[in-house]
């Protein structure tokens, strides 16, 4: 009998019930609350005199739509202009007041972004199931967590139960192999990925990303390949256990401690895909092909290196393809533009849960120090990803280097990556942006957005347009 | 939840590839605590012309005539006909609260994506896979075809069209079971707790560190 992947042994070990007709009861031992995806899950509990199964499996944190400027973060929930925003804040703080679930409230210097915060906090530890109502819960696996995204009433359903009905799905590996050039980073991995298989690729799969350029990378750019796991349709993305796990997790605040770290960290070494696991689909990439990566269109997949041309719609021999390389050149406003250094930038947007931790800060930090932003740039935020990060980077000097360059040092939140709160694009603005979707009107009605790593977006702020970050630091 | 047995109702094609949540229902319209009253923001950016707030009152606000759900013919639509890959992007289940206030019933596709597709079955809402030139042929007739109806039909796990051609989809025995009857799976899994008590004593000897209380 072949041996077991990753996949399979996080399944097992949390299987409480398999049925007859194929479903599962899968217990989850970790459950991130946020504000918008949780009021309607507490309304439900309420509504049928329901009680969290065990509160000490949650941990809840406002990140969509809080403000990030300083001046409206300092009265907490009541500085929020918005008043939509505002209600649902305050619903959470309410809810887990009621029911008793931790909470980083705004105030908190603990607050950000959820996956984010889980993995800093020491929450999310490997061997974990771990959900919650975003989908790029993903992020976690990097931990060899099983861990993905689900809709309100599941949540409800975890906060009630435990578990979710769930079936199994099914086992891919992707491998990196070789080593990576200077300035490619996890980002360029990631985004390489979804060009090969693209963005519905993953569908059905839980993907394992394998090989020594993934072995290689800290914990914070295991984090950035996982979250990005969902644009390529795998709900679950997953990266074995290693030292690097190990050591990242350790002493965290809710990381096991005395003989339990020790327990812990024996039976989390079992957590790696067996030498002679079968996979139901494998795919290889060279590290040494990767170059940075830019999206010029309106899918994750609609992705080219810096130095390629943009793809024509004319250029395609599938019609449904041709069809939407066509939309998203109107989209975008591609007419009369060949190479991605055509394309002026209205903003810069460094953050989001796929690249705002202090790896990502540090990365831009280095790039635009001593230079400063191209005038013709109409905004260029940076955004960390929790209160931590933000305290350490300001003990670096981060936010100098930032305000000196002409970039806005902000406070947490998931701000501009989904546009839920003040910080938006303008209708036709193009954005660099490190985010993880490029969707329609995702970053504001009409906005284009351009994904790209922290590195690439600084780069561009500094020179207006996209180019390639290697060429820039040369000058 | 209310039960799906059996529907009839006006189809529309939507041909549009990678259908994102984002467009379903954008992002300012997630602000609300409430499951109810989306429909009338769905597909918000490809339906009107200007952009949506929440909130606002959308009688009076300019369509976009191209789209499908906009033409007269398809007004009262409850089946929606989609391309590959639908409902991708964010694991929002305000997508399938806007599609169901709307009035749709089923969507049809060749693909879903993961979350989106287990979201509708929570909400009474049937996605229904066929393959991709079963919905070619569905795109075709409906088009050519003013009024033109489905029957979707859950027991049987068939659609029907009007001249009496037939499709038979898949669907999980559980998702099928839950959906036919109406079933809020919450209490069918409490129904469980002994199993998940006895699974939680197991594992909190294997690995106590897992329910360890959070102190702050």
């Amino acid at each position: 009998m072949a041996g077991k992947t990753l996949y399979d042994k996080l399944w097992d070990s949390h299987l409480v019930q398999q049925r007859n007709d194929g479903s599962a009861l899968i217990y989850i031992d970790l459950q991130l609350l946020h504000e918008v995806t949780s009021p309607q899950a507490f309304e439900g509990l309420r509504l049928h005199n329901r009680k969290p199964w065990r509160l000490t499996s949650s941990l809840a944190t406002p990140d969509h739509n809080v403000p990030t400027t300083v001046e409206e973060r300092k009265s907490g929930v009541n500085g929020i202009a918005d008043p939509v925003s505002k209600i649902q804040v305050t619903t959470l703080d309410d809810n887990c007041d009621e029911f008793g679930i931790t909470e980083f409230k705004m105030t908190d210097a603990r607050q950000g972004i959820v996956h984010v915060v889980g993995p800093e906090q020491g929450a999310t530890l490997p061997g974990m199931t771990v959900v919650c109502g975003d989908s790029h819960t993903s992020t976690h696996g990097a931990f060899g967590a099983l861990a993905h995204g689900i809709g309100t009433s599941e949540v409800e359903h975890v906060l009630a139960t435990q578990c979710l009905v769930q079936k199994k799905m099914r086992n891919m590996l992707v491998r990196v192999d070789g080593e990576l050039a200077p300035y490619v980073t996890a980002k360029d991995v990631v985004l390489a990925i979804i060009g090969e298989i693209g963005t519905a690729g993953g569908t059905g799969y839980a993907i394992e990303f394998g090989g020594s350029a993934i072995q290689s990378l800290s914990m914070e750019g295991r984090m950035t390949v996982c979250n990005m796991a969902i644009e390529a349709g795998a709900r679950v993305g997953l990266i074995a256990v290693d030292d690097t796990t190990i050591n990242y997790v350790k002493d965290r605040p809710y990381a096991p401690k005395a003989e339990h770290w020790d327990m812990a960290v024996e039976s989390w070494k079992d957590l790696v895909s067996d030498s002679d696991a079968e996979f139901d689909e494998v795919v290889v990439l060279k590290a040494e092909d990767i170059k940075p990566q830019v999206t010029w269109g309106t899918s994750p997949e609609m992705v080219i290196a810096i130095d390629q041309p943009i793809p024509r719609p004319e250029d395609q021999d599938d019609q449904t393809k041709r069809e939407g390389y066509a939309r998203a050149w109107k989209y975008m406003g591609l007419e009369g533009k060949s190479t991605l250094a055509d394309i002026t930038l209205d903003r810069v947007f460094i953050g989001s849960c796929t690249n705002s931790r202090i790896e990502d800060l540090r990365a831009a930090a280095e790039v635009v120090k001593g230079r400063k932003v191209a005038d013709t740039l109409k905004q260029a935020i940076v955004v960390p990803g929790s209160g931590l990060v933000k305290a350490q980077a300001e003990q670096e000097g981060l936010d100098k280097i930032f305000t000196a360059a002409g970039l806005e040092w902000r406070e947490p939140g998931c701000s501009m990556c989904l546009a839920m709160n003040a910080d938006k694009l303008g209708h036709g603005e193009h954005c660099a942006s490190t985010s993880n979707r490029n969707f329609e009107g995702r970053q504001g009605f009409g906005g284009r957005t351009h994904l790209v790593s922290p590195a690439m977006a600084a780069a561009a702020a500094i020179a207006g347009h996209f180019v390639d970050v290697n060429e820039l630091v040369k000058h | 939840m209310r039960p799906f047995t059996t529907h009839t109702g006006i189809a529309a094609p939507l041909d549009l590839a990678n259908v994102d949540t984002d467009m379903i229902i954008p992002k300012q319209f997630l602000k609300s605590i409430k499951r109810t009253g989306f429909g009338k923001n769905l597909f918000d950016e490809l339906r009107y012309e200007d952009e949506g707030q929440p909130d606002q009152e959308c009688t009076g606000r300019p369509l976009r005539k191209d789209f499908v759900l906009n033409q007269d013919r398809y007004q009262g639509t409850s089946v929606l006909l989609a391309r590959n890959n639908f409902g991708c992007g964010s694991s929002r289940e305000h997508a399938p609260w806007a599609l169901d206030d709307f009035g749709i019933r089923s969507v049809i596709a060749p693909s879903f994506a993961d979350i989106f597709y287990n979201n509708c079955f929570k909400n009474g809402l049937l996605p229904i896979v066929l393959k991709e030139e079963e919905v070619d042929q569905l795109f075709k007739e409906v088009e050519a075809n003013e009024g033109y109806e489905l029957t979707v039909d859950l027991a049987n796990q068939k659609v029907k069209t009007p001249s009496g051609m037939e499709f038979e989809f898949e669907v999980d025995a559980f998702r099928k079971h839950c959906l036919l009857n109406g079933l809020d799976d919450i209490g069918l899994t409490l129904q469980e707790s002994d199993s998940i008590k006895a699974y939680e004593e197991k594992r909190m000897k294997q690995a106590p560190w897992l329910f360890e209380a959070r102190s702050l």
